[in-house]
């Protein structure tokens, strides 16, 4: 048995024996999803229990370095790991902004101070994460934000106003992207982090379309960020940023999941539907989906090895969101009338409505998918004047 | 195992790459037999290169004579051939044909696959009967007679059928047509009695073949693999034939896309670039994922049909479905940006949308495998 093939079998018996029984239900909603940080409150003892003992092990995050509360698997073991928490059916131990997105960042950017205290924070799930991107005048046009931080000394005083900050309200700390240099576009920028306890900051959800409100506007009233806690160069946080969209955009893109199998033609024999036009159009999507998670997986692969475009991100992003709407739309066509109940029991509190809703914003947040081609065109297939 | 190429089929990549663009791009090889009207379509001179490259063996067992290399070093040939729109037998003779042989005896093997390794012989299929790629029906039919078999029916858009040495023919040996059971493989000799051709020429300027078989005496040891149960041996047959012509068709999509970012480039209107109109941009970036994912979903598959996966038939016609619809729109996209002159015969981007319709049609289109696919899917 080849190196990697013993190492899977340990980690399958492992899965087996620690991973509680109620772990190994699919996720139903938003609420089976383990967030962790200081106020998070668990659906139930599992729950915790499987976080933790992840945690334990290094497995939350399981590519990154031991020292950092990881379990130092090479690229390989990570996905033999992913794979076989699939084939368990096993829910992701946690999920948060910290391990996908300033984890990654930190492991780049960070000062070996930093890493060690706030990776492993994240690794074992006391710190929930919130991004400070988006402002109401900076959309697509990031770059133009005004939320700004004056120089006093040891600190910098922060005033102005961040929009779709995901879950600010639940948040414990927030990275964010702050003005520290009016002067100049792109190199006047800085990635801070701080606490949302700290006075001065405020949030307010707003409310969805689906009727969820995942998404909070947060105010910035003379909030005191002491200077150590900048990741990078002062006025090179659009460095960071730009790295850190690189793995939101992965993430959006449904990438991350490994060898996909999931189909949803099925749902037709399912709803005792006889339809032959949504079932060709349910094939069409089939192919659409399968022929997609593929391109995922060689993404993974080449990234690992330094094969992948840097740009390619903003392709997967694109096209990942594009056909999770799709599928969304299609599960309402299977749905009928059914899917529009909005508080039903039958329908978990209209469950398939709000998620068909939610996927509208997967081709907006984190870069609009017009953006995104605006990228391909100009970073790939380098288009003149793109 | 990764969805990237070994360093060993990398290498293979790059010899074949330049091997391609050499000595088979469209000038030299397409265009030259087109407009030579030649009645096999090919060149037989750029066949036995083909074999001095060790390309025409690469299925075949190295017992054989072959290299014993899997689809996936099919698919790297067959992208380069898609690419160069170089018309060859290799897709019918290489791919199918050896694949088809694998399943025989030794004495079937010893007759052909020498001649097949050296470039010197050529071999067709003859699977489809119409218009349309439907292989779970066969009508065709051999009764046995004597020791052997006489075989009568009529078999279409056999490719190269008029060029091959053998032509291998799906038969029914027993029952009704569109049963599951009671098909058998031959291989049939050119030279055999009762052989009628009516060639054609295609629009890609290939040549396809209806072939009439009256009473061809056939004896036992031209039977590939069991008699009656050449239903294992033709769905082998098939995958790889659908799967080399995905692979196929990446390179003609990629072809196309080359030359179209190319012209996106270099044309001016209104005083600009047309590249760097964002109406085009937009249209080329999406073009460009859907090439990256057809490209994925053909590797997947080739490695899942070498590793000898069960969802190999699954993903093959997946890969064909989205290798064709992401190659149809690639040629039609090419077409368009090229504006006027995409329409003429001096620009190269028609030949792929000509080339693009056949590979289309050739084991099953996008709806034929998009049926599929719900139907191993289980709705």
């Amino acid at each position: 048995m080849s190196e990697l093939e013993t190492f899977r079998a340990e980690i399958r018996a492992w899965i087996e024996a620690n991973c509680p029984e109620e772990m190994r239900r699919p996720v139903q909603g938003e609420d089976d999803i383990c967030w962790g940080g200081r106020n998070f409150v668990f659906k139930s003892a599992a729950q915790k229990q499987w976080m933790e003992v992840c945690a334990a092990k290094g497995y939350t995050v399981p590519d990154w370095p031991k020292p950092y509360g990881g379990a130092g698997m090479s690229p390989q073991e990570a996905k033999v790991w992913r794979e076989e928490l699939a084939r368990a059916g096993a829910r992701p131990p946690l999920s948060s902004f910290g391990i996908w997105m300033l984890g990654p960042a930190l492991l780049k950017f960070g000062t070996e101070e930093q890493k060690v205290l706030y990776l492993n924070q994240i690794a074992r799930g006391e710190i929930r994460w919130c991004q400070g991107y988006s402002e109401p005048g900076s959309g697509s046009d990031l770059v133009s934000l005004q939320t700004y931080g004056e120089d006093k000394g040891d600190h910098w005083v922060v005033n102005g106003q961040k929009i779709w900050t995901s879950y600010a309200d639940k948040a414990d700390w927030i990275f964010c992207l702050v003005r520290t240099d009016k002067t100049n576009v792109y190199q006047g920028i800085s990635f801070l982090l701080f606490d949302m306890t700290t006075p001065g900051v405020t949030t307010k959800p707003i409310k969805l379309i689906s009727g969820n409100s995942p998404f909070c506007e947060t105010f910035f009233d003379n909030v005191v960020v002491p200077k150590h806690q900048i990741v990078g160069q002062l006025n090179r946080g659009w460095d960071v940023a730009k790295y850190l969209l690189g793995h939101e955009r992965e993430m959006i893109s449904g990438a991350g999941g490994g060898e996909q199998t999931s189909t949803i033609g099925k749902v037709l024999t399912r709803n005792g539907l006889d339809d032959p036009m949504l079932r060709a159009e349910l094939a069409q999507f089939d192919i659409d989906a399968l022929a997609f998670a593929a391109c995922g997986e060689k993404f993974l692969d080449e990234i690992k090895v330094g094969k992948a475009h840097p740009a390619k991100p903003n392709m997967m992003k694109y096209a990942g969101t594009e056909l999770n709407k799709r599928r969304h739309e299609l599960l309402m066509a299977a749905g009928g009338s059914t899917a529009l109940e909005w508080e039903s029991e039958e329908t978990r509190g209209g469950a398939p409505a709000r998620s068909w809703l939610r996927t509208k914003a997967n081709s907006i947040e984190g870069g609009t998918s017009e953006v995104m081609l605006n990228v391909v065109a100009k970073r790939i297939l380098e288009l003149p004047g793109a | 195992m990764p969805l990237y190429h070994t360093e060993d089929q990398a290498m293979l990549a790059e010899s074949v790459t330049g091997f391609m663009a050499d000595e088979g791009g469209i000038k030299k090889q397409l265009r030259h037999w087109r407009d030579t009207n030649c009645k096999d379509g090919f060149g037989h001179a750029l066949w036995k290169q083909f074999a001095e490259m060790g390309l025409t063996g690469m299925l075949a067992a190295e017992a054989d004579g072959g290299l014993s290399m899997g689809h996936v070093e099919a698919g790297i040939v067959l992208a380069e051939i898609g690419r160069n729109l170089t018309p060859s037998p290799f897709l019918t003779t290489s791919v199918m044909g050896v694949t088809a042989l694998n399943e025989a005896s030794d004495d079937l093997r010893g007759r052909w696959l020498p001649g097949i390794i050296a470039g010197e012989t050529v071999l067709a299929m003859a699977i489809d009967e119409g218009a349309k790629h439907k292989p779970e029906k066969i009508a065709c039919r051999a009764e046995k007679a004597g020791n052997g078999f006489r075989l009568t029916g009529a078999k279409d858009f056999v490719i190269h059928g008029t060029s091959a040495d053998a032509i291998i023919v799906a038969a029914r040996t027993s029952g009704s047509d569109s049963d599951a059971d009671g098909v058998t493989l031959f291989a049939v000799p050119k030279d055999a009695a009762g052989i009628g051709h009516n060639a054609v020429r295609l629009v890609d300027s290939s040549i396809a073949s209806h072939v009439r078989f009256d009473g061809v005496e056939l004896d036992g040891s031209s039977v590939i693999g069991e008699v009656d149960g050449g239903r294992a041996v033709l769905s082998k047959v098939l995958s790889a034939g659908r799967i080399g012509a995905a692979a196929e068709q990446t390179g003609v999509a990629g072809g196309a896309f080359a030359m179209t970012t190319g012209y996106l480039k270099t044309r001016k209107q209104f005083g600009k670039l047309i590249g760097e109109f964002q109406a085009l941009q937009h249209r080329a970036a999406h073009l460009y994922s859907e090439l990256e994912i057809a490209e994925a979903v053909v590797i997947k598959a080739q490695q899942l049909l070498d590793g000898g996966s069960e969802r190999a038939e699954l993903m093959v016609s997946v890969a064909k479905a989205k290798a064709a619809r992401a190659c149809n729109l690639a040629v039609r996209e090419g077409v368009q940006m090229h504006g006027g002159v995409g329409m003429t015969d001096e620009y190269d981007i028609g030949l792929y949308m000509k080339r693009e319709r056949a590979l289309t049609e050739f084991m099953g289109d996008a709806n034929y495998h998009a049926e599929r696919v719900a139907q191993l899917s289980g709705y």
